[in-house]
């Protein structure tokens, strides 16, 4: 008995030590991470000093969801915006659907998004805003590159039927004419194409099927969405994941953002109908975007692309990525900071950070709709 | 010099001929010179086919030169000793690569720096940073579902090996069976929609409730195995001489089993410890340190793993993160690991085995 | 046996006779701690019900919402795309493809588990078992991501050799035909699969075939059985219904693996005849990489599809406990 009360009192102590070390855990760790961290980053080179963000009494910790096109660019202000302000902002990049979905249930005062809000989410978010509902500000444009791994072939030329048929396995060979046609110089391999799509639901493939819609229906014979249509072909998770098989496998052809391209993965140029096949870049990208009209409503700024564009340099295939939150009636604990943070990406600054970390900044007249309606949001 | 011929001969004629002792060395050593003779030969240049080459060698070499000199029923001795040994070897490869692996690329990163900080304001393409926002959120989450799930689990299967009967038991049994398949996504989005309902935001005790309920069955079927091996004569002694019923299930049956139960519990909280899904949706991740599971999302383990990996453009500074992470959890959950055996050694009875 | 008034094993094979019940109660209404004890543990048994009932309630509300807006033929569609209005989804592909990459880990996983927790009960010397045993404990115990994350950045490089040497000597089958794409198929997450769920086959099967009674196999060795006859014939026959529960763990993990499979295979929805090429993919995968861009509606489908999982585990669950039934007589601890 004695010694079963003398275990007792052991497995006591031994469980109260291991509380009372959780307890102690929760004392020591640290959120700073500032002064060493960051240093190699692309994200870092071109931090602006923070006098030129206006805080305006924001506070607190802000949840946000959405678009993971644009994660690389929330990190990079989130960075500079809570290290002046020292709002903590949580940006999750689970998705442009999951972000709308939290955003019109409620869960999070903005949502990032690579298209803008359908009418019956709109009609959803006025239940979530006050009196208000969700708008769209276009804030982050990108060029999707196609991007490819052929040993030995640079400089590859593609445009919209050929880069439709491979996608949809018509051309299921690197030596096919139709590409032999669009690139005279090249020694094409007899190689096995192998084409990767998203295996999950995308903002990417549907810009990027919204491309082969608009320039190529006959061959691009879908009615486009997030969902990959066609048949066949490879798959991966996450445009991370598809860049990472692209890189893997020779004869592999994929899209995703610009900043995968690099390491082995070469972007193709498309050939757009202009004097010369126009390569993507972020300078390339804004020029297509600056060809869009705004299809929005009131304060709603959707855009309306135009991916049949052959301006010179001109890049067709872009995704512009929206801020989605309410026009009137956001919560008041969150909208100081919701507001400033806005404020500080439709700035000059915050825009400029874009161009260094492969994102197209918006266009000039663009950026200043966005700029006087983020002024406008209550 | 009669009796000494004797003694030499009447164990052979007893036990008939046997091969030497270093046999199966040899054997084994013969077919790995042979496998890398036709690897060579061949122009193999996968290693693993050499292995496979000498592991066939070796089972086909063991049976035809057992047969050949101590018969049939020994050969099939011999054949099955070494298709256990083959097969334990090549299962080998795969989870010691892995240990390896995690190991070695994990090291690169695992350091106070990264145990003691968050990862604050360093973006995922970035190096720096570190997991311990993770570490708290992961200790409480796992914590609080271990307090909710493991004494309902083991109440249950006491339920069902001591007073289990009838259409209840019956029910009980059968729902745990199903409940063990349940994927941890579904229960995620269980506790979800029930959030949703009540306009909560995320926070880590809704995912402590996910996995209470991914730990509960687990803990049910291997509490119920162990407490099914306590004999039943230790029940019917203690009864016996008047012992309540309640107090022999206390005093004799779960602490003959409580070794068995506490490395059920374990490896319970091992797989909740790991489960991804319903972190995901329910504490959301968070690069910043919350203290509170029951206010404002926190990060997990596995989350800033999966986070790591797939939301990082593929940059070598995440990947080296999320091995080092791993690195963490598997170190966690062996602590975890040898203090059950710890407890179980010190509280096991004493048996005769 | 006879003369206990609780069986140990669960459900008993027949209902305990009146009388002993009626004792039994008689008892247990004299003594306060007894009537906690079990309300105790019945409530929890209870409650687990309640869970399973809120939860089953719960998908199968959300799942009829989705399939009655379904457009397409829920059981045959060989397509996931709820983005569409109306929504057109299926499961075929994903019931093909979680049934196929279970039974590929099953088939791998089993035999060599139960091998290798002979081994560390009746072959390793002591020496190795101990520490052995310590790390199969251990690799139960590693989170499923971390296999995940091994397996897309380790295995399935590592894959290449495998799947090129299966295609040029048994591609003619068909089964094993590879046309020179990433390694990341069914045939390689049937082999993660059985990776991840060894260790805990093994364990379970290790502590069965541990509780083995001595009397059993001494016998088998005073009759002059050699080492694998005494397996056979007492060894085997007594763990087996603890080979097929373990197996049954082992399976629950396969058919509702999620991260692993969602970082090594390359899904599509499409049914091909070769474990090589991709093809497929699981119902627990499916939802991971979807349910980041659901809508409202896409989750409804999503968890229709779970439910379908559920059934699944439902029905093997159901085929094990009625093999382990038919196996009871040569089992059970005190026998």
């Amino acid at each position: 008995m004695n010694l079963q009360r003398k275990n007792r009192m052991r497995v006591l102590s031994l469980g109260a030590v291991a509380f009372s070390g959780v307890l102690a855990l929760t004392a020591c760790g640290s959120d700073d991470t500032g002064a060493g961290a960051g240093t190699g980053g692309k994200a870092s080179a071109s931090a602006p000093a923070k006098g030129s963000i206006k805080c305006d009494g924001a506070k607190g910790q802000i949840l946000s969801d959405g678009s993971s096109a644009q994660k690389n660019a929330i990190d990079a202000w989130v960075k500079n915006f809570s290290q002046a302000c020292g709002v903590q902002i949580n940006y999750k990049a689970g998705g442009s659907g999951a972000g709308v979905t939290a955003f019109t249930q409620g869960q999070i005062p903005w949502a990032g998004s690579d298209s803008p809000l359908k009418p019956e989410e709109v009609e959803a978010s006025k239940k979530v805003c006050n009196g208000g509902q969700g708008i769209d500000l276009p804030m982050v444009g990108g060029p999707i590159a196609i991007g490819y791994n052929v040993a030995g072939v640079d400089n590859l030329v593609l445009d919209a039927p050929t880069l439709a048929k491979i996608f949809d396995g018509k051309i299921t060979n690197w030596n096919d004419p139709a590409i032999k046609a669009l690139n005279k110089d090249a020694k094409l391999p007899d190689l096995k194409i192998q084409a990767f799509h998203r295996s999950d639901d995308s903002g990417t493939t549907d810009n990027f099927t919204k491309y082969l819609i608009a320039t190529t229906p006959k061959n691009w014979n879908y009615s486009g969405g997030k969902t990959w249509q066609a048949k066949g072909g490879q798959s991966a998770a996450q445009s991370s994941g598809v860049a990472q098989q692209v890189k893997q496998t020779n004869g592999a052809i994929g899209y995703f953002e610009l900043s995968y391209v690099g390491d082995g993965v070469k972007a193709v140029s498309i050939d757009t109908g202009a004097a010369q096949p126009v390569a993507p870049s972020t300078d390339s990208a804004t020029k297509a975007i600056a060809d869009a009209t705004v299809a929005g409503t009131g304060s709603d700024l959707a855009l309306k692309l135009n991916y049949n564009t052959k301006a010179d340099g001109a890049y067709p295939i872009t995704l512009v990525t929206y801020e989605i939150t309410c026009d009137k009636g956001n919560k008041a604990d969150t909208l100081p900071a919701v507001k400033a943070f806005l404020t500080y990406m439709a700035s000059e600054d915050g825009q400029k950070i874009l161009g260094g970390i492969d994102y197209a900044p918006m266009p000039a007249d663009i950026i200043s709709k966005v700029r006087s309606t983020i002024q406008t949001i209550s | 010099m009669s009796t000494a011929a004797v003694t030499d001969r009447r164990p052979s004629t007893l036990r008939g001929a046997r091969l030497p002792k270093w046999s199966p060395w040899a054997i084994a050593a013969g077919s790995v010179l042979v496998a890398v003779a036709i690897g060579l030969a061949a122009g193999l240049t996968s290693r693993i086919q050499w292995g496979l080459i000498a592991a066939i060698l070796f089972v086909v070499g063991t049976y035809v030169i057992a047969g050949r000199v101590e018969g049939r029923r020994q050969a099939k001795d011999r054949i099955a000793t070494s298709l256990v040994w083959v097969a334990f070897l090549i299962a080998l490869v795969p989870l010691i690569s892995l240990i390896w692996t995690t190991l070695a690329r994990g090291v690169h990163d695992f350091n106070l720096y990264f145990l003691t900080h968050s990862m604050g304001f360093v973006a995922d393409s970035d190096t720096g940073g570190g997991i311990y926002h993770a570490i708290i959120g992961s200790l409480e989450q796992v914590g609080l579902a271990t307090v909710i799930g493991a004494p309902v689990g083991v109440l249950t299967a006491i339920y069902l090996v001591e007073y289990g009967r009838g259409r209840l038991a019956r029910a009980v049994t059968f729902f745990v069976d199903v409940m063990t398949g349940i994927p941890s996504i579904v229960a995620g989005l269980f506790i979800l929609s029930l959030m949703l309902m009540a306009d909560m935001q995320p926070f880590g005790f809704a995912g402590s409730l996910a996995l209470a309920i991914l730990m509960m069955p687990v803990v049910v079927r291997s509490t119920e195995e162990m407490l099914k091996l306590v004999p039943n004569e230790l029940r019917e002694a203690s009864l016996a001489l008047g012992v309540p019923k309640w107090r022999t299930i206390l005093k004799v049956v779960v602490p003959t089993s409580i070794g068995g139960i506490v490395t059920g519990v374990m490896l319970a909280v091992a797989r909740i410890a790991g489960e991804t899904a319903p972190i995901l949706l329910l504490v959301w991740g968070n690069a910043f340190i919350n203290n509170n599971p029951f206010s404002g999302a926190q990060q997990a383990l596995p989350l800033y793993i999966y986070q790591q990996y797939a939301n990082s453009s593929g940059s070598p500074a995440a990947y080296d993160r999320a091995w080092a992470a791993s690195l963490t959890l598997i170190a966690f959950v062996m602590i975890l690991n040898l203090a059950a055996r710890g407890i179980a050694r010190w509280k096991a009875p004493k048996t005769g085995r | 046996m006879d003369i206990s008034t609780q069986t140990t094993e669960a459900p008993p094979p027949t209902p305990p006779p009146s009388a002993t019940e009626r004792k039994r109660d008689a008892r247990g209404a004299t003594r306060a701690g007894d009537r906690v004890f079990l309300g105790l543990s019945r409530g929890s048994g209870i409650l687990l019900l309640v869970i399973m009932a809120a939860i089953a309630v719960f998908l199968t509300y959300r799942a009829s919402l989705a399939i009655s807006a379904d457009h397409g033929n829920f059981l045959t569609t060989f397509e996931w795309n709820t983005n569409l209005n109306p929504p057109v989804f299926g499961i075929a592909v994903l019931a093909f493809g979680t049934v196929v990459s279970s039974i590929i880990a099953m088939a791998l996983a089993v035999p060599v588990a139960v091998a290798i927790a002979l081994f560390l009960t009746h072959y390793a010397p002591r020496r190795l078992s101990g520490p052995i045993s310590y790390v199969i404990d251990l690799l139960a115990a590693v989170p499923s991501i971390v296999y995940g994350l091994w397996g897309a950045l380790i295995l399935v490089p590592h894959m290449t050799g495998l799947y090129s040497w299966l295609n040029e000597y048994l591609g003619w089958t068909g089964i094993f035909s590879w046309d020179g794409g990433a390694p990341r198929a069914m045939l390689t997450v049937g082999l993660l699969l059985a990776i991840m769920i060894l260790p805990i086959i093994t364990n379970v099967s290790r502590e069965v075939f541990r509780q083995v009674p001595r009397m059993h196999e001494e016998a088998a060795l005073a009759l002059g059985a050699t080492r694998w006859e005494v397996v056979r014939i007492s060894v085997l026959p007594f763990g087996r219904s603890g080979v097929i529960s373990a197996s049954m763990l082992g399976l629950g993990r396969a058919l509702g693996e999620t991260m692993a499979v969602a970082t090594v295979l390359s899904p599509t929805f499409d049914i091909q005849a070769s474990l090589l090429n991709p093809g497929g993919g699981t119902f627990a995968q499916n939802i991971a990489s979807k349910f980041g861009e659901a809508t409202e509606q896409g989750r409804d489908a999503l968890i229709a599809s779970g439910l379908v999982l559920f059934v699944i585990t439902l029905l093997v669950n159901g085929a094990a406990r009625a093999i382990i039934a038919r196996r009871k007589e040569y089992s059970g601890a005190n026998a």
